[in-house]
Order: structure tokens, then C-alpha cells, then sequence
């Protein structure tokens, strides 16, 4: 498992740094080879248009991490910030935050997303914006429980005691001793957003048609199942490794900080 | 219970909100984004006043609110027809799949995690854990095109896509279900094995009872309370995995209709599905702490 995901982020970071060194434009078209099957020339094989598929799902990746660096960004400050206060000031404003963060939880999985997205035309900004705003719930509810946890201890009593001001014991004493959990929880996060991103795109809600992406690739591949079943397989593929990847590596930080579940 | 159910209408309340919001949120006018902008002015005023958008805003959320509590969704902007019947189809559609998914990943997934906690270590348990595994982490717009290349190109078992045979709903029955097998796979070994060693489970040994009445009655019943508000929660991922699911088989669900909706911008649609399916993932959830707190005896007071 250890080896399977280490090889396959190792190929990726060297695909990343081949495709910047060798300067491949992804979009080059050649219809001659429409739909070619994988070769020694073009390991993936070709799409529908000509394009090497390798280097377009390389360019996909980027776009796709692109975004989820711009949603992680947003949603983890502004879900600490609210869980933190939440759980530190506590009383009527606890409540609300509480009673927000539930009625965001009542939109299953990506359905917010799909809804924000549906308003707002497609594109980079608006996908960030629609992914980002059911993305805060999850940290904001982590941070809130973490807050709790720290706030009764020892350390945190005693140098109030010694009368150090609220924002001090927040920003001395409780956000570093929530640092850890919510890294392993921001990397869980991607894993999410990485086929989050990839379902909005493939329902022709996130990119639009000449930028790479990961579920238009995954649209356009299920049109030619038929005719080159590889297109689908090494698209979906890829998603599927990248995505375990980042969640064995989530797996493998939470137990070397021994993160406690709640 | 009371305050679990004034929770449940506020969610439902706040669901009611946001959709409504949907259409006063679009950037620029509505109409026009509806309509096209080489529509005539006569067409944009009767729609405007149709849609209740030349209302004030508290106006048209207490209109609305009385549409609704009488069943009324609106009329759909492409069609010009009543949205309910269209609607009602849809959900039917789409529970029926979500419950054939649900009856199969439950049946299989309790089996499959008991097997691998009975036999917890060995080769079945391994086997079973790394399948399971492999299912988490597929995405629903994978597994689906997966199983159509496998089941319908190769062996030729299964139509493709469609409504019309009547096996049609077993490919995207089983796309919504193997990931949520696994979950119950996983859950079901974990909490089974936290109390393989537990008091319960060794006074049933001392009592001389077989290892199958061990497992069903004191192990599989004990684990069984929690499990249920677990899929409970899953049933969110199964209708938001309904959306993509619908769309790669053509499976004329709210998923499917909440997609084409968006994409003909019939916004009055697309507000509808996004009420109901949040409604329904409300009320399931609301069953689901229900029924926990009348089966478990120690969770009633």
C-alpha cells in the first residue's frame, strides 16, 4: 500500500516537472490520430481530438489543484475562525454558528455546490466560490470541537491565570494545538474536493470546453466507451490513484500525530 | 424528540431559504438569463409577474411558502407545464433506485463485515478489506462507466443506459451501492470487533451457546443500533451520487432532471430538485435518530 501510493505521487511530480521541461502544449490536435490507443510515443494514447492525454491530464491535475489550493485557502481560515470563536466564546453565538453549521449539513454532499454553481456561469472563480461555500462547514465544526478539547486543559487555565488576554490564549495556545488535526483534515479535504471538482465538471458545471479538466475529460471519455474504452479507464484511472494517494497520506499523518477521533 | 423535530422544520425551513434564493442570486437580471436576450418585452414583464419577481421580497417568500404548503411547485419555463407531475415521476424514479441501492449495500455489507470480523486476520478478512477499500475510493462517474464496459460491452448481461428494460436499473442500482457496501463493510468489522472480547460475548461462550448465535444474536445485534444512524448519514451520498449516476445512465430521476434543468436554465426546476433532495436526506435523517432512540433502550430518556 505504502510503496503503491509513494509511486504514485512520485509519477505525478515527475509528470508535472516533464511536462514543464519538455514545454508540451497539451491542446496540439492531431486528427489523424484521434482516439489512438496507448503507443511507446504517447503512453496514454490520444482523445477525441487528437490530444495526447497524458499531458492533458497532467494540465487537468493543475487546474484541478489550482482550485482546490483557492477552496482549501478560503474554507480552512474562515472554518477555524468561526469554529474558534464558537467554541471559545461559546453561549448565544455558539448556538447560531451550531444552528448554521447544521442547516449547511442538510445539503447533501455536492448539492450546494451544484446549486451555486448552477447560478453563477461557469468558469474558475465561480467554481471556487461554489465550492468553497459548503467547504468551511466541515473545518468550522472540527475547530469548534477542538476548541473545546484545549480550552479545559491545563496549560490553556494556567495562563489565563496568569492573565494572559483572550486573543493571546487564542493565538498562543489554541490554534497551535489545533494545527495538526486540521492538516489531516484539509488533506482529506482535497481528496474530497479533487472528485468534487471532477463530479461538477463532468455534469458540465465546473471548466468550460478548450481549458483541461478532469471530469470534462471523464464526459468527454463515456461518450467513446464504446469505440476506445482506454480513454475512460486511464482518465478515471488517474483520478482514482491520485485520490488514494492523498488519502493514504492522510491516513498516514493521523496516525503519526495519533490524532484522537471525536 | 420535540426539539429534534423543530430542528428538522428549521432545516427544512433554511432548505426553503436558500433555494429561494437561487433565483435572486444570479447575477444580472433573471429574466433575461431565463429568456434570452432577443426575447420581447411583453414575454419578460408576463414571466416576471408569473415568477412573482415583481414583488417585494418578503411578499414573494410568504407567496411561495402558501404555493408550496398546497403542493404547488411553479410551472416549468421551458415546458410551460405544472413542475409537480414532472416532479413526482422524478422521485419516484429516483427512490426507487436509492432504495434498491440501499437493500443491496446494507445485505451485502452486513454479511461482508461480519464474515471479516468473524474471521478477522485471514485471508477472507484481508480480501474483503482490500475490495472494500478499492470501492471507497472509486467515484461514482468511474464505477458507472466501469460497469458498463464490463457488464454490457463485454458479457453483453445489462442494457447500457435507458429506462425501457426492466433490468435497466441493476447498473445504476449497483454504482450507487458498492461504495456505500464498503462503508457498511468497514463499519460493520470495526464496530464488531471492538467487542469480540467484551463481557456480553464471553458469558454467551461460558453459557455453551454456538458460534453462529454468538455472532447474530449478542455480537450483530449490539453493533446494529449504531450502524443505523451511520447509513442514515450515508443516505446523503447516495442522493448527491444519484445526480452523476443518473446522468451517465440516463435515469429520468430528480438528478437527472436537476442537471438538464440547469443546463436549459429552467431555474423554477432546478429549485424544486434542490428543495426535495434536501428535504428527503432532512427527513431520512430525522427517521434515522427516531428509530435509534426507539431501539436502543438506553438512548430513551
Amino acid at each position: 500500500m505504502k510503496q503503491t501510493a509513494i509511486a504514485i505521487i512520485l509519477f505525478w511530480v515527475f509528470s508535472l516537472i516533464y511536462k514543464i521541461l519538455s514545454g508540451y502544449d497539451s491542446s496540439i490536435m492531431q486528427v489523424e490520430e484521434i482516439l489512438a490507443t496507448p503507443n511507446f510515443t504517447y503512453w496514454f494514447g490520444k482523445d477525441d481530438f487528437g490530444r495526447d492525454i497524458y499531458f492533458r491530464l497532467v494540465d487537468g491535475f493543475i487546474n484541478s489543484f489550482l482550485i482546490i489550493f483557492c477552496v482549501t485557502f478560503i474554507s480552512s481560515i474562515s472554518g477555524i475562525f468561526i469554529g474558534v470563536l464558537s467554541g471559545y466564546i461559546g453561549g448565544k453565538l455558539d448556538q447560531t454558528i451550531k444552528f448554521i453549521t447544521t442547516l449547511f449539513m442538510s445539503f447533501p454532499g455536492i448539492l450546494l455546490a451544484i446549486a451555486f454553481a448552477a447560478i453563477l456561469s461557469p468558469g474558475k472563480l465561480n467554481l471556487i466560490i461554489a465550492l468553497s461555500i459548503g467547504g468551511w462547514v466541515g473545518y468550522a465544526r472540527l475547530a469548534r470541537a477542538q476548541t473545546l478539547l484545549v480550552k479545559e486543559q491545563d496549560f490553556v487555565k494556567a495562563s489565563q491565570s496568569m492573565g494572559s488576554t483572550k486573543s493571546r490564549t487564542i493565538f498562543h495556545h489554541i490554534l497551535p494545538a489545533l494545527s495538526t488535526p486540521m492538516i489531516v483534515e484539509a488533506t482529506y479535504a482535497v481528496a474530497g474536493l479533487i472528485i468534487a471538482e471532477a463530479s461538477l465538471s463532468f455534469l458540465g458545471l465546473g471548466l468550460q470546453a478548450p481549458e483541461a479538466s478532469l471530469g470534462g475529460m471523464m464526459r468527454d471519455s463515456v461518450r467513446y466507451l464504446l469505440a476506445s474504452p482506454h480513454y475512460a479507464i486511464i482518465v478515471g484511472a488517474s483520478i482514482m490513484s491520485m485520490v488514494f494517494a492523498i488519502n493514504f497520506f492522510g491516513d498516514f499523518l493521523h496516525k503519526f500525530w495519533g490524532i484522537k477521533d471525536n | 424528540m420535540l426539539k429534534l423535530l423543530l430542528t428538522s422544520v428549521c432545516q427544512i425551513f433554511g432548505i426553503f431559504l436558500i433555494t429561494f434564493l437561487i433565483l435572486h442570486l444570479i447575477p444580472g437580471d433573471p429574466i433575461l438569463v431565463m429568456m434570452g436576450e432577443s426575447s420581447s418585452l411583453a414575454d419578460q414583464e408576463k414571466l416576471r409577474s408569473e415568477l412573482g419577481l415583481d414583488k417585494s421580497i418578503i411578499e414573494q417568500i410568504i407567496n411561495s411558502i402558501g404555493q408550496l404548503a398546497q403542493g404547488n411547485f411553479g410551472t416549468s419555463i421551458l415546458s410551460n407545464m405544472p413542475i409537480k407531475p414532472q416532479l413526482l415521476d422524478a422521485m419516484k424514479n429516483t427512490y426507487t433506485l436509492a432504495s434498491l441501492a440501499l437493500c443491496i449495500a446494507i445485505f451485502f455489507g452486513f454479511i461482508g463485515g461480519i464474515l471479516a470480523a468473524k474471521f478477522h486476520g485471514s485471508y477472507i478478512d484481508r480480501c474483503i478489506t482490500n475490495v472494500s477499500l478499492f470501492f471507497i475510493s472509486i467515484p461514482h462517474f468511474f464505477l458507472g462507466p466501469l460497469l458498463i464496459l464490463m457488464m454490457s460491452i463485454y458479457l453483453g448481461l445489462l442494457p447500457v443506459s435507458g429506462m425501457e428494460s426492466k433490468y435497466a436499473i441493476i447498473l445504476p442500482a449497483l454504482t450507487l451501492a458498492l461504495g456505500l457496501l464498503a462503508v457498511i463493510i468497514k463499519m460493520t468489522r470495526n464496530s464488531m470487533l471492538e467487542i469480540i472480547n467484551s463481557d456480553v460475548v464471553r458469558t454467551a461462550r461460558a453459557k455453551g451457546l454456538g458460534e453462529l448465535a454468538i455472532t447474530l444474536h449478542h455480537m450483530f445485534r449490539l453493533v446494529l443500533i449504531p450502524l443505523i444512524t451511520i447509513i442514515g448519514m450515508q443516505f446523503g451520498s447516495l442522493l448527491s451520487g444519484a445526480v452523476i449516476t443518473e446522468t451517465i445512465f440516463s435515469w429520468d430521476g430528480l438528478g437527472r432532471l436537476l442537471v438538464t434543468s440547469i443546463q436549459t436554465r429552467d431555474y423554477p426546476v432546478t429549485q424544486a430538485c434542490i428543495l426535495i433532495i434536501a428535504s428527503s436526506y432532512v427527513f431520512i435523517n430525522f427517521l434515522t435518530e427516531v428509530a435509534y432512540r426507539f431501539l436502543d433502550p438506553r438512548m430513551r430518556h
